[in-house]
This record gives structure tokens, C-alpha cells and sequence, in this order.
């Protein structure tokens, strides 16, 4: 937080700030001070943002054209790409936003796991990501039962029939969320409702996000705390400002390949058959981005622990603050962790393969040990790498390395422990 | 503050209040919340008459009843035979064939593979039953569980046989 009082020049201003401190919030946003070696792996927050507003726009749009009935979903939706202005443009931005949206994700994730930026002082921050994650597989999973063709009938079924393994209520408890005896009319209305609700929840989370963003201020690759604001720090604006734009820039080019040469590649082909409780496809998959839970899920051969095992998969990146017990943020200084991440990103990579292949033979054995070594690197390598490592010295501000002569990180050793 | 940890009236008032208030709180969530059962119209379908007399021996029909699948097969001498062979250890969810099918020639069952919900393919599997697609659960021809991750064989729902040709099922 920028220190100094902020004061409006305009009259007018300080009348209205002094009773709604908003121009202050403006000032505090603009001149929030940012590590200046911010690499391009920092500017997918700002993307994010970019994608949830995307979502918002183009879904409140659907919505207006979209029936939420069984009998006349399947037939909207084909009337949106067919007969209203510009539907076709809409909808497959609104479902690829949701792939563009999951793969800024994951690499925003997986930028916090390689710097260390889920831990002290930014646990909160990291906490209440991952609730924006939770949120994000929900509204996704709920959007993808929306055009009610046969993947979404039967990932519906599927993913809703996980609550059974619940011991003793679990047939209740899915009857309940079906408003039914099987997914029918009343659970694609509810699914509507949820699904619109879903990113207005995540808006107030990005927003609670940000603001503990803000108490400490961002990590940075070195993972050191800096002072600020210092030589090691930026304002927000233009610098970072102008650098997210960029970047947005180059993901929109990526963004605009999917929704114009290739809108359909990372839909399911069967979803353009209209939902029929009677055939079940052949080989259900859910959506790409939940592709590595899947497999979890599918790995453990009994349903109750199957549906365990997943959903710890999400739990354990919840408590990672604390099963990671190195003092070091980033992995530039932890020669042993830097390696177990390069495996963890191949292992998740892997399980999103398998998770799309039919759960037998080689597939399933791959499987299994791809989830083994999932939970092995949270639960037993990320606590005693903490201990064991010998960690590289870690320098004391950004602008060391430079000033003390050389700028190669391996070359400086600073006195003192941070 | 006060010294005695003794409960006086107040500590009583407060403890009635939040207890009242919970209970308030609880009576206007429920509502909220039972208003996502299954509803009077959902649960008024709750039975249906089938007619059976075109189905031959080997053949099966598939009528949907509360929006699932049911399977209604007349069993070959055969499959009923193989059905009642199998030894109770054999299975994950023991069930004799005579507590699935009451007349053995007719196996009337819920469609719906107990893993997660998929609609089990007829004459496939290692059993010569049924088999799921979505991730390989093996039924016998009685529709029990024998090899897979579904926890238990296939629901048989409550139905009866209204005459010769007709089957209530619900």
C-alpha cells in the first residue's frame, strides 16, 4: 500500500472523495508499487480478468436468446448459431473463453507453484484462488450440461452420480440435486440458474483476491520481500499497465485462432446429438481442463474412494502453504525443487492424457502411478524437501546482483540470510 | 467484569434468544431448500404399465420410467440357468437369481449402472449380461455386479405383473 495521503486537485474531487474515498482508491490502484523484474508468466492475472469479463458479456448475451427447457435447449442453441445476429460469434467465444479461461489458469497456478508465491505472507491470496478455481470448475461443468446434447446429458449424469458414493444420503442428496429421479428438465434449470449466478460469486472473490494482493504486494521471480516503494518497484501505471495489454494482446491471438479456425477442436463431437436418457455414447469425457481429475477419479477402482481421491487432489493444492516447508520462495534458489516441479507439470500433463484414453490396460496402469506420484509430491516430497534442501543464497534486494558487479544470480552470494 | 462464573438470568436470556433464533433461521432456510426435490409433478409419474406380450425369449425392451431406463428381458433357459449357477462368494453384492427375478423368465431391472449412472450395453461383457462403456463394469446375466468398479448389481425396482402380458412397474 502507497503510504502518502492522497489528496483530489479539483474542489469538486475532494468534495466527493472526502465522502466516497473512490478517487483514493484510483490513486492507491495507479501508483501501487510492482517489483520491476516482473517476467511475462505475472501478466496472466491481469489476462484473467480479461477472460471473467469475456464470460460475463457474451454469457449475459446467450442468455437472452438461450431456453432453459429440455425440450428446447437443444434447438435454441442451434437457433443461436443459425438465425440471431452474430450468435455464432458469441457462443464460440463464450465456449472457448472457457478453454482460454482454464488455460490462464493453470498457468497462472502453476507460476505460483514454480515462485512460491502461495506462501508466507500470501496464503489468503492463495486460498482464496483456489476457491476461484472450485467456482470456475463448477460454472464450467454446469455451462457444458447447458446446450443439452448427449455429452452433457451424460457428463451431468456422471459427475452428479459421484455425490451417491456419500454413505447412507447419498441417493437423497442426488435426487435433491436433480429435482428428480435422473437428469431431467428441473436439473437443467437449476443448472441455468447456478450457471449464471457462478461468475458474479467469482467476481467478488477476484475482487477479495486482489485486495489481499495488495496488503503485501506481489511476489516476484527472485521471491524476496522488497521495500517498497523503492528502486526495486514500479508504478502500476503505465509500467505493468501497459505490459499486461501487451500480453493480453499476444493471448488474443491465440484466443481469436480457436473462436475463427478451429471453434469446435476442444468440444466433444457427440454434444451436436440431442440428450437421450436411453444411449449413453461410448466413451464419456469431460471437458479438457478437468481431464487430470478425471483420471484420478477413474484410477482408484472403488467408487466411495475414487470420488475421495479426486476431490483431494483440489484439497491438497488448498493447504499447500503449509505442506511446503522451504523458507524459499522461488524455485531459481532450490536446485532440487525446480526439478520435482518439472515433474509435477509432466505428471499432470500425463494424467490429462490418460484421462482421455478408456480407463483399461496400460492406460489405467499409467494411471494409477501418475496419481500415486501426484499426492507423493505434495504429501511427502514438498514437506521434506523443505528440510533437506540445500538452498542457493538468496540475494538481498533486485538491484544487488547488478550493483554488486555481476549479473549472473549464480555468481552473487549476499552476507547475510534473508 | 464479573467475578462469579455462575449463570445469572442474562446468560439464560441469551442462550434462549440465539437458540430461538437458530430455529427461526433454520424453519425459513428449509423451504429454500427442500423447494429442489423432486417435486408433485416429478413424483406423480411415479409409475408405469408396460405390455409385454411381443417379447420373445433372448429379446429385451428398454421403457423409461421416472426418466431412467428400465430393462425388461425374458431370459433364455440357458441365461437363467448360468444366472442361478454362480456360487454367492462369486459375487461383490450377493443376491440370489430368485430374490432378482421372481418369475425367472422375466429380469426386470433399473438400466442404470451403479458406478455413475451410464446405460449398460445387452449381450456384452465377460458374463454374457451386460457391460458399461463408461468404465467397464461387467454384469452377469441376473444384471449383478462381477467384475469393475460398480459397487453393487443393478437395481431391480418395484414392479408386478398386473396379467400375463402387462408389467406394473412402480
Amino acid at each position: 500500500m502507497s503510504d502518502h495521503e492522497y489528496t483530489p486537485k479539483s474542489k469538486l474531487g475532494k468534495w466527493f472523495n472526502d465522502r466516497l474515498p473512490v478517487l483514493t482508491l484510483a490513486n492507491h490502484l495507479t501508483d501501487y508499487p510492482t517489483p520491476k523484474n516482473l517476467n511475462y508468466w505475472w501478466t496472466f492475472g491481469g489476462i484473467l480478468t480479461f477472460c471473467l469479463i469475456t464470460q460475463i458479456v457474451t454469457g449475459l448475451i446467450l442468455a437472452m436468446h438461450y431456453i432453459a427447457s429440455a425440450d428446447l435447449a437443444f434447438a435454441s442453441v442451434e437457433h443461436i448459431m443459425r438465425n440471431v445476429n452474430y450468435g455464432w460469434l458469441i457462443r464460440y467465444v463464450h465456449a472457448n473463453g472457457a478453454s482460454m479461461f482454464f488455460l490462464a489458469v493453470y498457468i497462472h497456478i502453476f507460476r505460483s507453484l514454480y515462485y512460491g508465491s502461495y506462501k508466507s505472507p500470501r496464503e489468503v491470496i492463495w486460498i482464496l484462488g483456489m476457491f476461484i478455481y472450485l467456482l470456475m470448475m463448477m460454472a464450467a461443468f454446469m455451462g457444458y450440461v447447458l446446450p443439452w446434447g448427449q455429452m452433457s446429458f451424460w457428463g451431468a449424469t456422471v459427475i452428479t452420480n459421484l455425490f451417491s458414493a456419500i454413505p447412507l444420503v447419498g441417493e437423497s442428496v442426488v435426487n435433491w440435486l436433480w429435482g428428480g429421479y435422473s437428469v431431467d428438465n428441473p436439473t437443467l434449470t437449476r443448472f441455468f440458474s447456478l450457471h449464471y449466478l457462478i461468475p458474479f460469486l467469482i467476481l467478488g472473490l477476484v475482487v477479495l483476491h486482489i485486495w489481499a494482493l495488495h496488503v503485501p504486494g506481489n511476489n516476484n521471480p527472485i521471491g524476496i520481500d522488497l521495500k517498497k516503494p523503492s528502486k526495486d518497484t514500479v508504478p502500476f501505471h503505465p509500467y505493468i499497465v501497459v505490459k499486461d495489454l501487451f500480453a493480453l494482446l499476444l493471448f488474443l491471438i491465440v484466443f481469436a485462432f480457436f473462436v475463427f479456425y478451429s471453434p469446435n477442436i476442444l468440444g466433444h463431437a457427440d454434444n451436436y446429438i440431442e440428450a437421450n436418457p436411453l444411449v449413453t455414447p461410448a466413451h464419456i469425457v469431460p471437458e479438457w481442463y478437468l481431464l487430470p481429475f478425471y483420471a484420478i477419479l477413474r484410477s482408484v477402482p472403488d467408487k466411495l474412494m475414487g470420488v475421495i481421491a479426486m476431490f483431494s487432489a483440489i484439497f491438497v493444492l488448498v493447504i499447500l502453504p503449509w505442506l511446503d516447508t522451504s523458507k524459499v520462495r522461488s524455485a531459481v534458489f532450490r536446485p532440487l525443487y525446480k526439478q520435482f516441479y518439472w515433474f509435477l507439470v509432466a505428471d499432470v500433463l500425463v494424467l490429462g492424457y490418460v484421462g482421455a484414453m478408456p480407463a483399461e490396460g496400460l492406460y489405467l496402469l499409467v494411471a494409477r502411478i501418475a496419481t500415486a506420484y501426484y499426492f507423493l509430491h505434495f504429501l511427502v516430497i514438498l514437506p521434506i524437501l523443505g528440510s533437506k534442501e540445500k538452498t542457493l543464497e538468496v540475494p538481498l534486494s533486485l538491484t544487488e546482483p547488478v550493483l554488486g558487479g555481476s549479473p549472473k544470480e549464480s555468481m552473487v552470494r549476499s552476507k547475510k540470510e534473508i | 467484569m464479573e467475578e462469579d462464573k455462575k449463570t445469572n438470568r442474562r446468560d439464560f436470556i441469551f442462550t434462549a434468544s440465539y437458540a430461538l433464533g437458530a430455529v427461526g433461521v433454520g424453519a425459513a432456510v428449509w423451504p429454500l431448500i427442500d423447494q429442489m426435490n423432486p417435486d408433485a409433478s416429478v413424483k406423480a409419474l411415479a409409475s408405469t404399465e408396460v405390455d409385454i406380450s411381443g417379447v420373445e425369449k433372448g429379446q429385451s425392451i428398454t421403457v423409461l420410467w421416472r426418466g431412467k431406463p428400465v430393462f425388461i428381458r425374458r431370459r433364455t433357459e440357458e441365461e437363467i440357468a448360468k444366472a442361478k449357477d454362480v456360487k454367492l462368494d462369486d459375487l461383490p453384492h450377493p443376491e440370489t437369481d430368485e430374490e432378482r427375478a421372481k418369475n425367472p423368465e422375466w429380469l426386470v431391472m433399473l438400466g442404470v449402472c451403479t458406478h455413475l449412472g451410464c446405460v449398460p450395453l445387452g449381450d456384452k461383457g465377460e458374463y454374457g449380461g451386460w457391460f458399461c462403456p463408461c468404465h467397464g463394469s461387467h454384469y452377469d446375466t441376473s444384471g449383478r455386479i462381477r467384475k469393475g468398479p460398480a459397487p453393487t448389481n443393478m437395481e431391480v425396482p418395484k414392479y408386478e405383473f398386473v396379467n400375463s402380458n402387462t408389467i406394473k412397474i412402480g
